[in-house]
């Protein structure tokens, strides 16, 4: 089995024509962990979004591959099923549908009609996956991130993340208004993941969650592009130092980007 | 306007209908004179419907049609043993009926119209069209007096308790213009649950169902209500739905599914006359094709510490147009009367048109009311993040329309009814 890529190339993005990627490249692939890290503004959301094909970004130029397909082509539903997955800064909330009823939805959407899920099977490896996350039973049968506090919503999405066992996912601010033990529940479910047919880009502004997700690869963002790469030393230094220095070495005032 | 009317039927029609199913005197008068008053009153007027170009003319009176029991009614009844009560009337003949043994000894009454207007003339005509609705409202109602052709009466003596739903089937086929009626009357103490469902079987024809409940509820006694509405696209409809809630903390509760596909005029009233009397009101709609309608549910508070309680939750796709008005209106002298609304309106397609207009008319000081009322179109974020899982397009409409009229469907408190329309709902978001 080959491992699955995504590479992206001189992506460009406007939201309500307003430039914000600005050639950004990457490649990510089965087995390796990338970190973006960024000051907040730098574009990395958008990044994101524009890769799962949110409504409101457009792509203007630049290509991006999945498995080798072209997947700008494809609906946002084709790319979940080819196994791309996009955990949510700020995830939708949706009424009168449980969180059960959505998660074995998605799943039997990524299976082929007549193949449908058990319902036992569907519910044991529900519990089982809240258990890791040390999420109460309850929440199978809250509707769809409604009401739920920033935390919960962070969980829940690691929780469909860990239900769908994507091929590559994106994780964008997984870790923000989580606390430490939080943060290591999560930490803990991505990590049952890692394997060569599983890639993961982690999107953060603190190196916190590098402590207990160890990347390969650590980039940084500014000004809606990659900046500056290296491997887990390079978050290790931005945790002791900030973002100044980098600022400084390559000349920029402004690293957001969009702003105006 | 009036002019222009032609009737598919005249005095000397409806006599010999009257006669044909030896009906009292009294109900072939009245058929007589709301026949005339049929030729001057105008069509009803709901707000922000104009209705004044549908054809409810449309039909005949004797249709021939299979007095077989159908496929869909036997699912909609569902075992036969397990249901005690039930009714199934094809345009306005009883197919069968079933009343347990017991209660008719306790003194229930549950018959047909036709057969309740011979053997309990006296009670039919104390009800019939008197206080909830009369004949001259306008000119549908009064054709329905005079063409009534169909429909149940329901009689529940004081202090008996029917545990066990009372269900009806009605089935509308070909030309036919179904003129039904049903009337329930619940003494003092006593409690039913009522089921009925519309449908429309064989080829799509053009015809009208003209279609009138009335409630009585009396002290202390309780009434819940159900219906499906699921007629065709070629029957445009008038439905009127009205409860006397006449006694001392009486209570009626409204669950009801408005799903026909054709043109369909929906009024639901709750009259809540006594004091501490009680009324709830729970509607779910779906709109689809090009059709219109207008729903429109009124509580009218006369009894002090009456309650009032409106919920409607309504889904327009394709072309669909509804209006969804709900009306609290607190009479003088009601005092510590509560009335509480709530519309909301969803919106599939550009073409959909979808109006929520919650009125609150309050001639009394000392009472508490509110309302909440919105119309919106789907969420494209909530669509993102439900495609984003792998779910396609369609699956994940259907999710967000199940889940915009849970809060209602959920809320239904007859189980049977709850499954029905999640049923239908399925057939119809497909
Ligand atoms: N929905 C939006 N509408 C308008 N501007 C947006 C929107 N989303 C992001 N932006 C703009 O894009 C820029 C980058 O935002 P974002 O990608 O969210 O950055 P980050 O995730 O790195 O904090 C910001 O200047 C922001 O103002
Ligand atoms: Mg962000």
């Amino acid at each position: 089995m080959t491992r699955p890529s995504l590479k992206v190339e001189d992506l460009h993005v406007s939201i309500e024509d307003k430039e914000i990627l600005k050639g950004f490249g990457i490649e990510v692939n089965g087995g390796e962990i990338h970190a973006i890290m960024g000051p907040n503004g730098t574009g990395k959301s958008t990044l994101a979004s524009a890769l799962m094909g949110h409504p409101k970004y457009e792509v203007t130029s630049g290509n991006a591959t999945f498995n080798g397909e072209d997947l700008f082509e494809m609906e946002v539903d084709e790319r979940a099923r080819a196994g791309l997955f996009l955990a949510m800064q700020y995830p939708s909330e949706v009424s009168g549908v449980t969180n059960a009823d959505f998660v074995r939805s998605a799943i039997n959407a990524n299976r082929e009609e007549g193949d449908e899920i058990s319902l036992m099977k569907f519910i044991r490896k529900m519990d089982e996956k809240m258990n890791t996350l040390e999420m109460d039973e309850t929440f199978q049968q809250r509707y769809l991130n409604e009401g739920f506090s920033g935390g919960e919503k962070k969980r829940n999405e690691i929780l469909q993340l860990l239900m769908l066992e994507p091929k590559i996912a994106i994780l964008d601010e997984i870790d923000s208004g989580l606390d430490i033990d939080a943060l290591k529940v999560v930490a803990k479910g991505i990590n049952e993941l890692r394997s060569d047919d599983f890639g993961c880009l982690i999107i953060t502004h603190y190196q916190r969650l590098l402590n207990y997700i160890k990347p390969d690869f650590v980039h940084v963002m500014m000004q809606g592009r990659i900046v500056k790469s290296g491997g887990p030393e390079l978050a290790e230094r931005l945790e002791a130092e900030g973002y100044d220095w980098i600022k400084e070495e390559l000349g920029i005032e402004d690293e957001t980007v969009g702003q105006e | 306007m009036t002019a222009e009317t032609k009737f598919p039927v005249n005095h000397n029609d409806i006599k010999s209908f009257s006669k044909d199913r030896e009906e009292p005197q009294w109900l072939t008068d009245l058929r007589i004179s709301s026949l005339e008053q049929a030729e001057t009153l105008e069509l009803p007027k709901p707000d922000k419907t104009n209705i004044s170009k549908w054809d409810f003319t449309k039909f005949d009176l004797n249709g021939a049609f299979s007095a077989e029991v159908s496929d869909s009614v036997k699912e909609l009844i569902g075992e036969a043993d397990k249901a005690q009560m039930l009714m199934a009337q094809k345009n306005g003949e009883t197919l069968f009926q079933k009343l347990s043994a017991e209660l008719e000894e306790k003194g229930v009454i549950f018959t047909d119209f036709q057969t309740a207007v011979k053997e309990h003339s006296d009670l039919v005509q104390k009800y019939f069209m008197q206080e909830a609705i009369s004949t001259n409202e306008n000119r549908l109602t009064a054709m329905h007096a005079a063409l009534v052709n169909g429909g149940t009466f329901i009689y529940v003596p004081a202090n008996v308790e029917v545990d066990i739903p009372i269900q009806a089937v009605y089935t509308q086929e070909g030309t036919f213009g179904l003129f039904n009626h049903v009337l329930i009357v619940a003494e003092a103490n006593s409690s039913v649950t009522y089921i009925e469902n519309y449908i429309t079987e064989g080829e799509p024809t053009q015809s009208n169902a003209n279609i009138i409940a009335e409630v009585y509820v009396h002290d202390g006694a309780s009434v819940h209500f159900g219906a499906v509405d699921n007629l065709s696209k070629d029957i445009t409809t008038y439905v009127n739905r009205r409860a006397h809630v006449t006694g001392r903390d009486a209570k009626v509760y409204w669950a009801l599914g408005q799903m026909n596909d054709g043109n369909t005029v929906s009024e639901n009233t709750t009259y809540l006359v006594g004091e501490g009397s009680y009324g709830d009101t729970k509607t779910v709609s779906i709109g689809r094709g090009k059709q219109t309608q207008n729903f429109t549910t009124n509580v009218i508070h006369f009894g002090k510490h009456s309650d009032g309680q409106i919920l409607k939750h309504g889904v327009m796709r394709d072309e669909a147009t509804s209006i969804f008005n709900g009306i609290s209106k607190i009479e003088h002298g009601a005092t510590k009367a509560n009335g509480e609304q709530t519309e909301r309106v969803l919106m599939l397609s550009e073409k959909a048109r979808g109006d929520a207009n919650p009125i609150l008319l309050i001639d009394e000081d000392d009472v508490t009311a509110g309302h909440a009322a919105s119309v919106g179109r789907i969420d494209p974020l909530q669509m993102f993040y439900l495609m984003s899982r792998g779910i396609s397009r369609r699956e994940a409409e259907r999710l967000i329309i199940h889940g915009f009229l849970a809060p209602v469907v959920n809320e239904l408190p007859i189980e049977s009814v709850k499954e029905q329309l999640i049923e239908v709902i399925e057939r119809k978001v497909l």
